[in-house]
């Protein structure tokens, strides 16, 4: 169970010493095993969020209990962040191994690394990769200890679809396996709809949640599916100016 | 350039340019006294000559031994204290002066107060070459502490890596090309110092040595022992820093 009670999330900016409030009034629970995603135009404070939920950040107004207690005193997550930030002085396979606690981990390491499509690299360094295998590489190293609490950062931005929804199919297997609870950033609303139980739309800054919605699509879905387009088209037509931030760059990040 | 090409020409310009040198050297002894400036041959046998005659393995030994403790002194402490100030505004401020100060301190004011200070003897010797080398380690690591990544240290936080794993799988190789330059670059500045220290205070060394060959005008044993000393140091360089920076490096690409 996560209980977020953020009143005020600010920045102090370095050239003029005035504060920059991201995010404001952000109230929300999340049941254990919940897929949620969060969803909102950049630069609304998805990623702040994500950091005073991972304990990495513990400045700001306001509380956040995993289970009742600070984040920093739980299990660890698994973290995504948005770029891949694997160690470059690392092979991918010690990347991955990096995080994991357990001594007999290193079969799991390998078998997590031919699952993603990544068998023929495990020797290789981050820099002799593409961007996109670099982010596959991140993203076993964020699930390789199934962890209970999982956060994603826009983690299949700019993949080509094929690969982004295969990974995808692999995150819904693996959080299922271990029945994570999972928060997931995204600014596309077609990939939150395919992969969440439910979406907080978040706008733009600071950031307010302006609506909780439950998906209730049955699974298995169908990526970019017909039941998707439809209630994606719905939640536009409701409503229209909460979410007009997102279908901008929505748009924009079709057209690149 | 492809590595194809790369990876057969450079040895051999690595020797091409060895050879150009000599030759240089050779055509240049023909012209001038030998007196003056002896042949590479000439000087090559006097390097056997001392071999032979065993004092030039004393001394070697002799300024080896104090390049080797003042530089892991020098590097043990600078380096410790360059993260400390890297990482640690207060820290910075408080000794940015003093490193200053200690930078643009003349290597023999150095010298010559350790040895008035603490006498003519062997920690005298050591210490004013490691008070030479430290600063430029402190600013060397200090720089590499201010370059660290917060953002792999982020991970590292994000995962709740222990200490051990934190500080040599993700700090510390943020640090090893600061590391590697102040290993070179303090190497080569160590022997120097050292060479110094003994002609002024010290009664073996080449240092020592080098001083006597000046009062003789004997140029020859000066650069027989110059040479002896420099191939040992390219002999550390090639058969233990080369190798290292490979191990630590290897995953740089075009490398």
């Amino acid at each position: 169970m996560i209980e977020v009670d953020v009143s005020s999330k600010a920045y102090r900016q370095d050239h003029d010493q005035s504060e920059l409030v991201v995010l404001r009034d952000i109230r929300f629970s999340v049941e254990p095993g919940q897929f949620c995603c969060i969803v909102g135009p950049s630069g609304c404070g998805k990623t702040s969020l994500l950091n005073m939920i991972s304990g990495l950040d513990e400045d700001f107004a306001g509380s956040v209990r995993i289970d009742g207690g600070a984040p920093s005193a739980g299990p660890p997550p698994g973290y995504m962040f948005q770029s891949s930030r694997l160690m470059p002085w690392l092979r991918v396979r010690e990347n991955v191994d990096l995080v994991t606690h357990a001594a007999d981990a290193r079969e799991n390491v390998d078998e997590l690394l031919r699952e993603i499509g990544l068998e023929d690299f495990v020797d290789a360094y981050p820099g002799q990769l593409s961007g996109g295998m670099r982010r596959r590489v991140a993203l076993a190293r964020a699930i390789i200890n199934e962890p209970s609490l999982l956060l994603l950062d826009e983690p299949f931005l700019s993949l080509d679809t094929p690969v982004a929804n295969r990974l995808r199919r692999l995150l819904i297997d693996v959080c299922g396996r271990r029945s994570s609870t999972v928060l997931f950033v995204t600014h596309d609303l077609r990939e939150a709809l395919y992969l969440a139980d439910r979406i907080l739309f978040i706008s733009s800054r600071p950031g307010e949640i302006v609506l909780d919605h439950l998906v209730d699509i049955p699974r298995p879905r169908i990526p970019e599916g017909e039941d998707i387009e439809l209630l994606r088209l719905e939640l536009l037509k409701t409503n229209p100016q909460l979410l007009s931030g997102l279908v901008e760059n929505d748009e924009n990040s079709h057209q690149g | 350039m492809k590595p194809s090409i790369r990876n057969w020409s450079i040895p051999w310009l690595r020797l091409g340019s060895l050879i150009l040198f000599i030759a240089i050297w050779q055509l240049a002894a023909v012209f001038v006294d030998r007196q003056i400036l002896p042949g590479p041959y000439q000087v090559l046998l006097s390097v056997i000559d001392h071999l032979d005659r065993g004092e030039l393995v004393f001394h070697l030994l002799a300024t080896l031994a104090r390049v080797l403790i003042s530089f892991v002194l020098a590097m043990a402490l600078g380096v410790a204290l360059g993260i400390v100030m890297g990482r640690n505004r207060n820290w910075d401020a408080a000794l940015d002066g003093v490193l200053i100060l200690a930078l643009n301190l003349p290597a023999l004011v150095t010298i010559i107060l350790c040895y008035l200070w603490f006498g003519l003897g062997e920690f005298a010797a050591i210490l004013a070459v490691a008070i030479n080398k430290f600063p430029v380690v402190v600013v060397n690591m200090r720089e590499g502490a201010r370059a660290v990544d917060q953002d792999l240290l982020q991970v590292a936080k994000a995962f709740r890596l222990d200490w051990r794993k934190c500080w040599f799988q993700v700090y510390l190789p943020q640090l090893y090309p600061y590391l590697l330059a102040s290993a070179r670059s303090g190497l080569a500045l160590v022997w120097k110092i050292v060479l110094v220290v003994e002609l002024l205070g010290r009664s073996n060394g080449i240092g020592f040595q080098l001083g006597i060959y000046f009062q003789f005008f004997d140029i020859t044993s000066i650069l027989a022992y110059s040479f002896a000393f420099i191939a040992v140091v390219m002999a550390i360089e090639y058969l233990l820093i080369t190798p290292l920076d490979k191990r630590l490096m290897g995953w740089r690409p075009g490398i």
